[in-house]
């Protein structure tokens, strides 16, 4: 199969502009005769929902939560990066974009970047006319702040809690809409499989989860804002029921899927403390700027870490990269913290986890100086463990945090399913192999605000699309084989609940397709996954009927697909044989231990296509060029 | 939402369907009641300076010439009590649609004695109002004493009254209730009204309680000195 | 450490319900409260019971997806702390837990502990919102807000939508949670325009949703975990009077 990205040509600042010139508009009369599925509604589905009612075109949105309100984008603490330059301090629309692509390792579209960068000064002015409460001056002006290592002050934030206020507002929109008729909301409801007519995108079988009643919704295109995969791994900073079922089934049913070996460690998360796990809990990476990390220098050192004298404590991190220190990138902190607890010498019961430590950032500033920066991620620190951060160093593990991977779209976020958009963290565009702080939020926004009520209207005015009832064949055949699903999910009748296998699955994934990969241990996990994922649908035990609020029955359709997609992500890393942002493969790294591109062979974004259960799938190439920003090693020496 | 112009009689009737409207009124009418029981307090604590001139006073308030005026304070009172009523009995009601089901088990996590007994202490004080109107005011528990038409010998009505240690013991225990609904209907209908601080709500809320208590104290120290024969 | 818990259960929206006691026998005091609840659920999938249904998302507290009823307090003891954050370790061996879900005509029991709260979001459609069209927006620099102003509305935008507020006041009225959204809203500039009509439209909604009755009583404030302020139900109040004296 041939990739069209649709990629514009020419000067790189102009070419969303030209490319929004040439793509047809639908009559304002004409757009409310058509309908527009959006399954989703988070920061890219409750934008884009929001934006595409307002213009007029009829809108069916569709949500697991009880509201649209509790998508997981409302867990986003940072803030949002835009290029309003506000603090005079060199910053511009293409310094956003080379450090996007730059900190994506050179494996996302320049096309794609270079918009994402453009809009996110439209985005900025949108959220503060919504009334979103951005941290002002003194003067009233809009408060800035660097984050993640950038070198400007570019991003905007709202206390910790930047992604719940983005959230509200896109939510709010997305109300009022509701309110006025224009968006028919459709909460607890899943989305279990793609219509595909005739090789378009024409609708989704949902599951209402309150009565379990299965039912067809019919469209002229389908949107999914659904999220992204890091729930494979069980633990993660992800919600409970963040899923991958809405992107699977369309992947399943011919959506390409790109890059699923993308997956993004978060270096400062509270560690886990027991086999009950259930998520972690991420703390803004903000912590670093302050706090220093280190290990004892001796192994399985069990003394509290204020009584381990200076000279027994290696700060490894500032060893090693004595000019970035503490803020090197998210990969390198989370591969070195592993690094060090591998050799033994990890802290905390468990043993995986180093120190984070504010005392010398206490001594230099004074407690009140941490207290006014730090003082609600100190809480939430205390409240979960139940220690003191002001007296004792916090314990710190990387964990799995984001994926940006995802279905395979165009320049106009379609998917290669005609009528099939992708957007946010569910498609794959943007963020290359590795995603830079408050970056995340800034894509879901501007797809769904800006980019996908562009680019929807080209499709619908320029193919003539039949209308589609529930007397389809492609409909029948959807119905009945989700249908088909639970059934044999309730029938298995057998010895182990859901959960415990999410969990064995979430284990093979951390060991060999976690923060370090190795074809070894790739191939291992590929011989494990599959015979594990047999056992699960004859061995599966889920109580209850369908026909109601059944919450095990929604876990065990959700990590059947965990099952297929993890095989995949396993497939596309061994497959990459290259280092690259958050895909560290072990035997492509420098002489320093740094992760070693390939970009001779390996500058492509991979979009394997669906072959089967169990069938290899098959792999198309995207390749990368950069015309712009050229590829360069990172270092952080 | 709502187009410009409004029906005036629609404004109203959707001002007190809120519950807020049903609130605000009960704030203003609370007002108005409070400002009676204090006018009450000072016409009464007269019974402590010259023995003529409570009766005097009570002249006063009877004066045949400014009946009217009299008549419309009542009447402007007697209002305000029924619509404070009627409007709480509305918002008890919508309570209980509220929650149709009650918990096992419910803890209280900052409610105050007095603003949990507001539904309790308000029917027992308005009882006690109905009596003591009937006894004093009316004279249908025991016959009142008058000096001439129009000029009630209240001071002897009051001895008489508060030396029946049963009406005495009535009388302290509906003031206390009183206190203890003024004391959260005093502070709230601040916040009924839209007005709250954090630097003045916490000094507001301590003013209440003084004042309540001051009420209080005035109140029950008239049968107090009565039945201990400080007042004769 | 062991607990008992009484746990209501109900099969869906028309079944009775009713208490059933539960032991969970190896309580780790580090596990939060819903990873208790996860191990009993566990425990009951082995033994052919139907595990104990309850809402929840994010679980860290910021979702307002989770919350129920822990001995008659919304979200269980710790003040500023939702269900999902309150660990096992402020609790002791033995102790009797009763777990209730929230309770309001308003949001009307789906199963075991789970609610239906869709009327907060049909409070939010009445008037919660700026009407501002994507793309109209100007700068946003353009408007200024004082930064006491900024941190006010933020105060109150925190609300999750939990419905501990709800829950836990005894007139079940929807006040804090209709007053944030004014609040939040209401201190900026940007919301002006639609203030009146926001605070008419909003209350008139949560009246149509047999939310209660404000008392000032205060409950909602003491268990709200964003720690909420019973003042913005005040702004509510006197927006609306003043919407309500001032309308053309």
């Amino acid at each position: 199969m041939e990739l069209n990205s649709n990629s514009p040509t020419g000067p790189i600042e102009t070419r969303w502009e030209r490319h929004r010139f040439n793509l047809k508009l639908v009559n304002p009369a004409n757009k409310r005769k058509y309908n527009i599925i959006v399954v989703g509604s988070g920061l890219a589905g409750g934008s884009a929902a929001a934006s595409l009612a307002e213009l007029g075109y009829n809108v069916d949105c569709f949500c697991f939560q009880d509201s649209p309100r509790r998508a997981h984008s409302i867990a986003a603490q940072g803030g949002i990066n835009a290029a309003k330059n506000y603090h005079n301090d060199g910053d511009s629309i293409y310094r956003l974009f080379y450090d996007t692509v730059k900190g994506g390792d050179f494996r996302a579209r320049e096309s794609n970047v270079h918009r994402l960068a453009g809009i996110s000064l439209n985005i900025i002015d949108q959220c503060v006319a919504q009334g979103v409460p951005f941290a002002r001056e003194y003067s009233g002006y809009l408060d800035n702040r660097s984050f993640g290592g950038a070198q400007v002050s570019r991003t905007f934030y709202a206390r910790g809690q930047t992604g719940q206020q983005l959230l509200l507002g896109a939510y709010q929109a997305l109300e009022r809409q509701i309110g006025m008729g224009a968006v028919k909301m459709f909460p607890r409801t899943e989305m279990l499989d793609l219509i595909v007519v005739d090789g378009r995108a024409r609708g989704i079988v949902t599951r209402n989860l309150i009565t379990g009643t299965i039912e067809s919704h019919f469209s002229d295109a389908v949107v999914l804002g659904t999220g992204g995969y890091g729930n494979v791994y069980y633990l993660s900073t992800n919600a409970k029921g963040c899923n991958a079922t809405a992107i699977w089934r369309a992947h399943k049913r011919g959506a390409l899927f790109a890059n699923p070996c993308f997956t993004q460690i978060h270096p400062t998360c509270i560690p886990v403390s027991g086999e009950y796990q259930s998520k972690l809990t991420l703390m803004s990476e903000s912590l670093r700027n302050d706090g220093r990390v280190w290990v004892p220098t001796t192994k399985r050192d069990k003394r509290v870490p204020s009584q381990i004298p200076e000279a027994e404590r290696d700060y490894f991190l500032e060893r090693k990269y004595p000019s970035f220190g503490n803020l090197v990138p998210r990969d390198v902190a989370s591969r070195n913290a592993k690094a060090v607890c591998d050799e033994g010498r990890g802290v905390g019961e468990s043993g995986l986890a180093v120190y984070l430590d504010f005392r010398d950032a206490i001594e230099r500033l004074g407690a009140s100086v941490i207290k006014e920066r730090y003082g609600n991620l100190f809480d939430m620190y205390n409240r979960i463990t139940g220690e003191d951060p002001y007296k004792e160093a916090m314990r710190i593990y990387p964990a799995m945090h984001y994926t940006m991977g995802g279905l395979w779209v165009d320049y106009n976020l379609m998917s290669n399913v005609p009528g099939l958009y992708v957007i946010g963290e569910a498609n794959f565009s943007d963020h290359g192999a590795n995603r830079l702080g408050a970056s995340a939020l800034m894509q879901g926004l501007a797809d769904g605000y800006f980019v996908l009520p562009n680019t929807i209207g080209d499709y619908l005015a320029s193919n003539k699309l039949e209308k589609v009832d529930s007397s389809h064949a492609a409909a029948r055949e959807a119905e009945s084989s989700v249908h088909a699903v639970t059934r044999k999910l309730l029938d298995a009748k057998g010895t182990r609940s859901v959960d415990s296998y999410h969990r064995e699955l979430g284990k093979i994934m951390w060991e060999h397709c976690g923060m370090a990969r190795n074809a070894e241990g790739l191939k291992q996990a590929l011989a494990l996954i599959p015979p594990l994922r047999e056992q699960y649908w004859s061995d599966v035990k889920v109580l209850g009927a369908g026909e109601e609020l059944n919450q095990s029955l929604e876990k065990a359709g959700r990590v059947a697909d965990f099952f297929e997609l993890a095989e995949l992500m396993c497939r596309d890393a061994l497959d990459r044989n290259e280092s690259c942002g958050g895909h560290f493969r072990e035997e492509y790294q420098t002489p320093e231990g740094e992760a070693a591109r390939d970009d001779e062979n390996f500058a492509y974004a991979a979009a394997w296509g669906f072959q089967g259960v169990g069938q290899p799938p098959v792999l198309h190439k995207e390749p990368l060029t950069f015309e712009y920003v050229h590829p360069s090693q990172r270092s952080y020496k | 939402m709502s187009a410009i112009a409004i029906n005036p009689v629609y404004r109203v009737v959707r001002f007190y369907e809120a519950p807020i409207g049903k609130k605000a009124i009960m704030a203003l009418t609370g007002v108005v009641l409070f400002g009676y029981v204090v006018a009450h307090l000072v016409g009464n604590l007269q019974i402590y300076g010259d023995p003529q001139q409570i009766n005097k006073y009570a002249a006063l308030l009877h004066n045949p010439a400014t009946s009217g005026l009299l008549w419309g304070a009542r009447i402007a009172l007697l209002l305000a009590v029924v619509m404070h009523i009627v409007a709480s009995i509305q918002l008890w009601k919508l309570k209980n649609d509220a929650r149709p089901v009650a918990y096992v088990k419910k803890d209280d996590a900052a409610a105050t004695y007095a603003s949990r007994t507001m539904m309790w202490s308000g029917p027992i004080v308005a009882a006690f109002v109905i009596f003591h109107v009937l006894h004093l005011t009316v004279g249908a528990v025991v016959p009142l004493q008058e000096i001439a038409p129009n000029e009630p010998n209240v001071r002897a009505n009051v001895i008489a009254g508060f030396s029946n240690p049963a009406i005495s013991a009535f009388y302290i225990l509906a003031i206390a209730l009183l206190c203890i609904h003024l004391y959260h209907g005093l502070w709230s209908m601040f916040q009924s009204l839209g007005f709250s601080h954090p630097r003045y709500t916490p000094k507001l809320k301590k003013g209440a309680a003084i004042f309540a208590i001051l009420i209080a104290i005035g109140n029950c120290s008239i049968p107090v000195a009565v039945m201990v024969g400080l007042v004769k | 450490m062991k607990i008992i818990l009484h746990i209501w259960r109900q099969r869906n929206c028309k079944d009775k319900g009713k208490m059933t006691r539960y032991e969970v026998p190896n309580v780790n005091q580090e596990m939060s409260f819903l990873e208790m609840l996860d191990v009993l659920n566990e425990d009951l999938i082995l033994k052919n019971e139907e595990p104990v249904a309850f809402d929840h998302d994010c679980r860290e507290g910021i979702c307002g997806t989770c919350g129920c009823m822990v001995n008659g307090m919304a979200h269980g003891p710790l003040p500023g702390t939702t269900l999902c954050q309150l660990h096992m370790r402020h609790f002791k061996e033995g102790d009797e837990l009763y777990l209730e879900p929230w309770r309001a005509a308003a949001f009307p029991v789906v199963k075991d502990l789970v609610v239906d709260r869709s009327a907060f979001d049909r409070i939010i459609a009445a008037g919660g919102y700026i009407s501002v069209a994507t793309g109209s927006a100007p700068d946003g620099n353009a408007v200024l807000v004082p930064k006491e102003n900024a941190e006010c509305s933020m105060d109150a935008a925190a609300c999750i939508g939990c419905g501990a507020c709800v829950a836990m006041c005894p007139n079940a009225s929807a006040a804090l949670f209709t007053g944030a959204k004014i609040a939040h809203l209401g201190l900026l500039p940007q919301g002006q325009p639609e203030r009146d009509q926001r605070a008419i439209a909003m209350v008139a909604q949560a009246r149509q949703e047999l939310f209660g009755s404000c008392t000032n009583i205060g409950e909602c404030e003491a268990v709200c975990p964003k720690e909420i302020k019973l003042e913005v139900i005040a702004r509510m109040n006197g927006d609306f009077i003043r919407a309500s004296l001032t309308g053309r």
